[in-house]
């Protein structure tokens, strides 16, 4: 079972690095639905007894992740009619290898951590790390509105591999919480971007800097 | 007397069956795109073709011209007598000839971009300079690759290094192993064997001053290549050292004709790449393997 859980997690570590070195954004987008639906069955690999609950927010969470946010994130690109993230602050190859670095290095720090003994061997610690660096690397060195969301999806990511050390301890409600929260946020985005596209002719987030009466 | 045998044997092998390879991939890019396509030993002819041939020597070219490609061609020879065929092993093993090998393979290179820059033609600068840029970045992903191989099974000699399989990291090796394949060997999303449009070219653009028996050199020593980096790739994935000998020749076999027919699928399936994509499908492969370092080193504590 650790074992499953460590490929899906190398996987999603993995997914992180493509979505780093993609400039297209209907394939980030894409990467990190998948991303996304690897970790909504991380609970039924996590819990001994699975219960109806337990399966309702796994079932959510892919539904969730995997379809209807990349639904909404490409309407929002179809209607901002751009598909293309060219010219980043940290070009693809840097923020590779700051995206390697980082993954390296918090497989690295894990080691070290005082972690309880049944999640020593696990990579939950490093996987979280490492998506958490991930999205922040993506909503610095991105200038396109949808490619910043993509990366604070990479973000959140990280923080539900936190969340599932805890499966045990917090009630399923709040994770169902947490999603309700991520779709309405990137339900607004959806329409901030359009409303930006309209308003500036670009989604380049450089130009927002001067506020207008 | 019988080591004599062995090694004129192993010589005729490399010799006389490297050039299959091209073959193949032609056949399986014919197959793909619905033509019937040259024959599978095309290369046969065409070599036996430029043997004949005279050679054309441009007035400002060194006798370096015809040297750089006989060196290129000793050193890929000499190269893949120290790769280890199974359980025969190698030609010639010794500790830390994981190294020669790499320099030899970057013996041959500088030799032939020596070879291309004797012409004083502004065209092959230009291809020797894309050429040995790429080189760059495709070694750093080779050597540690080997780096993984060999922090896996604690050895720094081919025979004991490619024997075993590669562990956990086997998938990742093996796919930034092929990256490095094709970019070594200069296929499709590096460069186009095909085209001879001096813009676009790297490898073919360096040679296009060659002819008769030194570009035969050339080409026999490009297929050589690719059959070395085949080689490799299957025995770093496969564990063909523990393998029987029959099943070792099986495996061997049968993972040089997948590689050959991948890279043939890749060649008609994929566009080449623009030059300012190179550099971060190299580093692709770079990260590939350093992952596959990654899972050898932290995987063997766990």
């Amino acid at each position: 079972m650790n074992n499953t859980l460590n490929l899906l997690i190398g996987l999603a570590m993995g997914l992180n690095l493509m979505a780093l070195g993609s400039g297209r954004l209907p394939s980030v987008i894409r990467t990190v639905a998948i991303q996304g639906m690897v970790l909504g069955v991380m609970p039924l690999l996590i819990e001994e007894h699975i219960q109806w609950l337990a399966l309702a927010i796994a079932v959510g969470t892919v539904a969730v992740k995997g379809f209807v946010i990349p639904q909404l994130l490409q309407r929002a690109m179809r209607a901002a009619n751009i598909d293309r993230e060219i010219e980043p602050f940290i070009g693809f190859i840097p923020s590779l290898l700051l995206g390697a670095g980082g993954t390296i290095g918090a497989v690295a720090v894990a080691r070290v951590l005082p972690l309880l003994p049944e999640h020593a061997g696990s990579l939950l610690v490093p996987g979280a790390l490492a998506s958490v660096l991930t999205g922040f690397v993506m909503l610095i060195g991105r200038t396109k509105a949808i490619s910043q969301v993509c990366g604070y999806l990479i973000l959140e990511n990280g923080i539900y591999l936190f969340g599932l050390l805890l499966l045990k301890a917090t009630p399923l409600l709040v994770d169902a919480g947490i999603l309700l929260d991520l779709t309405v946020g990137v339900f607004v985005i959806g329409i901030i971007v359009d409303r930006i596209q309209r308003a500036f002719d670009s989604l380049d987030t450089r130009k927002l800097t001067i506020l207008r009466e | 007397m019988n080591v004599i045998l062995e090694t004129v044997l192993r010589l005729a092998g490399w010799l006389l069956i490297a050039p299959l390879l091209p073959g193949i991939i032609n056949k399986v890019k014919a197959w793909v795109a619905g033509r019937r396509g040259p024959p599978v030993l095309q290369l046969y002819y065409d070599l036996a073709r430029l043997w004949r041939k005279g050679v054309v020597l441009s007035t400002l070219a060194s006798p370096g011209f015809i040297a750089g490609p006989a060196i290129a061609w000793v050193a890929v020879l000499c190269a893949a007598q120290l790769l280890p065929l199974g359980p025969a092993g190698a030609a010639l093993s010794f500790r830390g000839d994981v190294l020669l090998l790499i320099y030899l393979l970057a013996t041959a290179r500088f030799c032939t971009a020596w070879a291309a820059l004797e012409t004083g033609s502004a065209f092959e600068g230009m291809g020797t300079a894309r050429e040995v840029s790429y080189a760059v970045l495709a070694e750093a992903a080779m050597i540690t690759a080997v780096l993984s191989l060999s922090v896996h099974t604690g050895s720094v000699t081919l025979v004991t290094m490619l024997a075993p399989a590669a562990g956990a990291g086997a998938v990742l090796l093996g796919a930034g192993l092929f990256v490095v394949l094709l970019a070594e060997n200069c296929r499709v999303p590096f460069d186009d064997p095909n085209t001879h449009l001096e813009l676009t070219m790297i490898h073919e653009v360096m040679v296009l001053d060659h002819s008769g028996p030194p570009f035969a050199a050339i080409l026999h020593g490009a297929s050589m290549k690719l059959l070395l980096f085949a080689l490799l790739l299957t025995e770093a994935v496969l564990p063909v050292g523990e393998l029987s000998p029959v099943a070792a020749a099986g495996a061997l076999a049968g993972g040089v004709l997948a590689v050959t027919v991948g890279v043939g699928l890749v060649e008609s399936l994929l566009a080449r790449f623009a030059f300012r994509r190179v550099p971060l499908l190299l580093t692709m492969a770079f990260l590939l393997c350093l992952f596959a370092l990654l899972v050898a080193w932290k995987g063997g504590e766990a």
